[in-house]
């Protein structure tokens, strides 16, 4: 397109490059700069200059050098093999990458998303003459051996088949069939299609969230869930283990598929992820976890413009698998780095600063990316749920700054990860009394009926023995507790119990790092057990103290090992039994 | 043959802008030759049409509009690299210091280095022992990692950083080792001290310094750790060195990044600093790191010194938020008399769990760390509740957590800065204090552990 305009670069300043010879440059299209055909957008225009933004280092472009237009949006090539590979911010494979580069990222290696010559084992499931419909599944593959690839007729097509080819082994963009739509247009679908990066991908209809996305943590699953479809923040100072938790997520959460965005993070914790989940195996399918895995690295000194895409890329390809049928979940570590990303191009733009001198639109771009975020009813007419789970990183742990704010908005659960909490080496360090989940009332059928009857009871139980400690530790700080009551005595204790036994949860350990909802259950069960046969005995006057003797509390802080390596609820109940029944015919 | 150019057309600060020039690439080095024949050099920051501009990296201070001449070298700064290096001195832009002449290259590198491939790093699992217990013990430093001291004004962190370059070593071997030194706006005796330090330790032959001093050009100083780390890549990836870097100050690099950027006119970010300082520091921190297939590596300890000792301001902030970890030094305990006076509770070493335990260290070290957290955490609750209801009226525990503090501070993470101390050492005097207090109270060791090395204090620390 566009052969009178001959487009050159103008002038350079950082990522930002102004671009002269013509005023047809559509906003955030795909632009090529320079000799080196470094991958840019196009985000701004005035009178004959063009702004582009690129996405790669811009040392050495000249002014007079080419910009190549491509007149289409940012968009990535969606196909199978996707699932176990590592991409930059704008969907380029860093494996093959680092295969024609070495150690180090060059510039101006532009590849497709996708291997282009391998073949899949196809099974084609229509028909010449069966009619299409947007979203419609013709072909499977398997794309690992948990995750089953299913191509479909892109969103805005529709017509009838032909020219099917028979199953067989085909490459991402061999034609296996033409849809010809009612004017007699014949367009070629393939396995692979493409979609522009900044624009949510279609579904029939938005369906209410109503079951959780189970993740095997118990502060979360317990008392702080996120539903299928749904949107949870993590903010929290550096060192809270916010990515610790981002990583449990991804390793134990019952999604179908994970897309994990290191966003301006460490380059190291992206190798610690591909270490580790090649080597874990899901507890669902008994197959390593990287077979579910999509990883998009940007780390924290990769092309800063190529963050901002970044998150985007990993949303299109999360809605992408949505659109098979797929639960996906996408954690995006972190979101802070992403809103940072904007705020410097921004400032490099001159645009006029708002809060702590992020652009006005922050807040926009935030909902934009949260709202798509959803459980859905698929164009085919399946369902499909993308979850999103944005770690953010407050400047000096201060959640008053305008990221955490606005996400706060735009997410319904919050799990708030405490400064004073990770000192202690209390892990996961998410405080309880500052942490909410507007999920959980949605989710309540579920709960009583997976974790079982009396669930939501026990819950409300257990965060009003938590509420009514942090409130006698005030007084205990300024008095000690050995003045307290022995009812109240026994509310700190079966706090302790819960805070170090339940709460606390040791990610690196071979069994607490997952614990099933039963096994959940059952501590959840033991531990308030404990605290009413407790309550029986202070109000037959016996010391707190005989109990404590006993050795029962300091087992119930055991008991998530124990049940680990098998030993079950009831076996629990009867130690705490024995030990009342002990106490008791001491005092007789 | 590439084109002079004669005059400028604008001054400010340490940038000069030329017009009418032509065929410049983005940050290309230029030559900028004054009436009085002296050579300076600058950098291509922005291009905009005919005009651009250049940061001078020794200042424009004598520069006028027209007697000066400026040459495009066509290429970005590059430094000249052998093995050579070591145990030369330079100064912030890789030239050198030491009245030697510059070094023969052997290869030429881009200052600015490139980002490792996440796919190609390798993730370090191997600690060094500094032989220090407060770091060994409960922040322990792996090869490959990036672990900076924060530290304040006045406190010992030059002090500290040297015991660890003296005392640094792995668990097992002989591999060898340099050590890149880089002084950014660093008075001269804090340059002295660390100089007389490598040379006391017979270290100086594998030193390389560049040394920017505080009333040194900042532009020098924005490039000074980018010099130094090129250089330690250089020899950790094409000789196979293992490579400790340390950085000394980064908050006065982070001014000098602030000065130099309101000095363009860019629009501030918290406390004045520039809104990408994350993405800049990240473009210096994350050069630490492990190659797949390379023997080298690259580990970094810098040190900043926290303004007003706030872990909150932004120097320190964005640090931790790219560094794997941190060791915050203590006023406090500064003021005890206590060294190094590490703040065991906010420091950390993110890498830790992988690089220690059975096989790397010892099998206890983990829960151990983890319980040495946890009691003196307790310690923390008890003597805040002793300074309300005073010591006299706390309860039996609380006394023994008070006494069990007092003594981890005193015998633990205090020791002298020529003691250089085993692990075993530091894990036997761990277990050690931790009998002084009950053995139930010792939740995060296993059970199997406590009976192997858990043994109580005898009664007379009782008295």
């Amino acid at each position: 397109m566009n052969s009178i305009n001959n487009y050159s670069i103008y002038g350079v300043n950082g990522p930002v490059i102004k671009v002269r010879g013509g005023r047809s440059l559509p906003m955030m299209s795909l632009v090529y700069v320079g000799e080196d055909r470094l991958p840019g957008e196009v985000v701004s225009a005035k009178g004959n200059e063009t702004i582009v933004q690129v996405y790669e280092d811009s040392t050495g472009l000249k002014k007079g050098q080419p910009v190549y237009p491509t007149g289409k949006p940012m968009s990535v090539l969606l196909g199978p093999g996707m699932v176990t590979t590592t991409y930059d911010g704008i969907a380029r494979p860093l494996r093959k990458i680092a295969d024609m580069a070495g150690s180090f990222i060059t510039k101006g290696i532009n590849l497709p998303a996708l291997d282009m010559e391998k073949l899949w084992d196809v099974t084609v499931s229509v028909k010449d003459g069966d009619k299409a419909l947007p979203g419609m599944i013709f072909a499977r593959c398997r794309e690992s051996e948990t995750v089953e690839h299913r191509s479909m007729v892109p969103p805005q097509l529709k017509g009838v088949f032909t020219d099917v080819v028979p199953s067989g082994k085909y490459k991402v963009t061999d034609v296996i069939a033409n849809i010809v739509d009612e004017r007699g247009k014949k367009t070629p679908v393939m396995l692979s299609q493409v979609w522009p990066i900044r624009r949510a991908r279609p579904t029939a209809k938005r369906l209410p969230i109503t079951r959780p996305l189970v993740t095997g943590q118990r502060v979360i699953d317990t008392l702080f869930p996120v539903g299928k479809g749904g949107c949870a923040a993590i903010p929290g100072p550096f060192g809270a283990g916010k990515t610790v938790v981002q990583h449990q997520l991804a390793k134990w959460s019952d999604a179908d598929i994970i897309v994990y965005l290191g966003c301006g993070e460490r380059g190291n914790e992206m190798t610690q992820v591909l270490d580790e989940f090649a080597e874990l195996k899901d507890p669902r399918t008994g197959r390593p976890l990287m077979e579910r895995t999509i990883l998009i690295a940007n780390t924290s000194n990769m092309p800063v413009a190529a963050r901002e895409a970044s998150i985007y890329t990993g949303m299109t390809i999360a809605e992408y698998y949505r659109d098979m049928g797929y639960h996906v979940a996408l954690m995006a570590d972190s979101t802070s780095r992403w809103a940072e990303a904007l705020r410097e191009i921004s400032g490099r733009l001159e645009e006029m600063p708002a809060e702590e001198s992020f652009p006005a639109y922050l807040p926009s771009r935030l909902a934009g990316f949260y709202e798509r975020a959803g459980y859905m009813q698929t164009l085919a007419g399946d369902e499909g749920s993308v979850t999103v789970i944005g770690a953010v990183s407050p400047q000096g742990g201060d959640f008053s700054e305008p990221v955490t704010q606005n996400t706060k908005r735009f997410i319904r659960t919050f799990w708030a990860l405490d400064r004073s909490l990770a000192y202690a080496r209390h892990f996961p360090s998410l405080n309880w009394n500052t942490s909410y989940s507007e999920y959980f009332n949605d989710l309540k059928p579920w709960y009583e009926e997976n974790f079982g009857r009396g669930f939501t009871k026990m819950r409300q139980q257990m965060v009003d023995i938590l509420g009514s400690e942090s409130s006698l530790m005030e007084i205990v700080k300024l008095i000690g507790s050995d003045v307290l009551p022995d009812d109240q005595k026994l509310i700190i204790e079966t706090a302790k119990v819960f805070r170090q036994g339940y709460l606390q949860q040791n990610a690196f350990h071979k069994t607490d790092t997952y614990m099933p909802p039963e096994q959940q259950m059952d501590m959840l069960e033991a531990i308030l057990y404990l605290y009413t046969e407790a309550q029986k005995l202070t109000a037959k006057s016996i010391p707190l103290s005989q109990l404590l003797a006993t050795g029962i509390f300091s087992a119930l802080c055991r008991m998530k090992f124990e049940m680990g390596e098998g030993k079950t609820g009831a076996e629990f109940i009867k130690m705490i039994d024995d030990a009342v029944s002990a106490v008791l015919a001491g005092n007789e | 043959m590439r084109l002079e150019y004669t005059g400028l057309s604008e001054m400010q600060g340490s940038l000069v802008a030329l017009d009418g020039v032509s065929d410049v690439s983005f940050d290309e080095l230029a030559e900028i030759t004054l009436g009085n024949g002296e050579r300076r050099f600058g950098r291509v920051i922005t291009i905009d049409g005919d005009k651009v501009i250049l940061q001078v990296f020794e200042g424009t201070d004598g520069i006028d509009m027209e007697n000066v001449n400026t040459r495009f070298t066509g290429k970005p700064i590059s430094m000249p690299l052998s093995k050579e290096i070591l145990g030369r001195i330079f100064n912030g832009a890789g030239k050198p210091l030491d009245g030697l002449r510059e070094v023969f290259p052997d290869e030429r590198r881009n200052i600015n280095g490139s980002a490792i491939n996440p796919v190609c790093r390798r993730y370090p699992r191997s600690c060094i022992m500094t032989g220090i217990s407060a770091i060994d013990a409960t922040s322990t430093l792996i090869r490959g990692q990036k672990l900076p001291i924060f530290s304040g004004a006045g406190m010992s962190h030059n002090e500290l950083a040297a015991q660890i370059v003296r005392q640094a070593h792995m668990m097992s071997d002989d591999e060898e080792f340099a050590i890149v030194f880089c002084a950014m706006g660093v008075k001269n005796d804090t340059a002295e001290f660390f100089k007389k330090d490598f040379q006391e330790s017979g270290a100086l032959g594998r030193v390389v310094m560049f040394l920017n001093m505080a009333s040194d050009p900042i532009i020098e100083r924005i490039l000074a750790p980018r010099c130094a780390l090129t250089a330690a890549e250089y020899l950790a990836f094409r000789h196979g060195y293992h490579v400790l870097v340390v950085l000394t100050d980064m908050t006065s690099y982070c001014e000098a990044l602030r000065e130099f950027s309101s000095s363009k006119g860019e629009i501030p970010s918290r406390k004045g600093f520039p809104s990408y300082m994350y993405s800049d520091l990240a473009s210096i921190y994350e050069r630490a790191g492990l190659i797949e297939g390379q023997k080298g590596s690259v580990t970094q300890v810098p040190i900043l010194t926290m303004p007003n000792d706030d872990i909150s301001h932004p120097i320190p902030d964005l640090t931790g938020y790219i560094t794997e970890g941190q060791i915050v030094l203590s006023r406090d305990l500064e003021q005890k008399g206590i060294y190094p006076p590490v703040a065991i509770l906010p420091s950390l070493s993110r890498l830790m769990k992988d690089g220690t335990g059975e096989g790397n260290t010892r099998e206890d070290h983990g829960d151990l760390s983890n319980q040495l957290f946890a009691s003196y955490s307790a310690v923390a609750d008890a003597r805040s509740l002793a300074s309300v209801i005073g010591e006299d009226e706390l309860s039996e525990l609380d006394k023994q957590y008070v006494r069990f503090g007092e003594r981890f501070e005193r015998e633990f993470i205090c020791q002298g800065d020529r003691e250089n101390r085993s692990i075993e050492q530091t894990l036997d005097l761990g277990w050690k204090l931790l009998g002084t207090l009950p053995r139930n109270e010792l939740g995060r060791v296993s059970d199997k552990l406590l009976d192997k090395y858990y043994k109580p204090a005898e009664a007379e620390i009782m008295e």
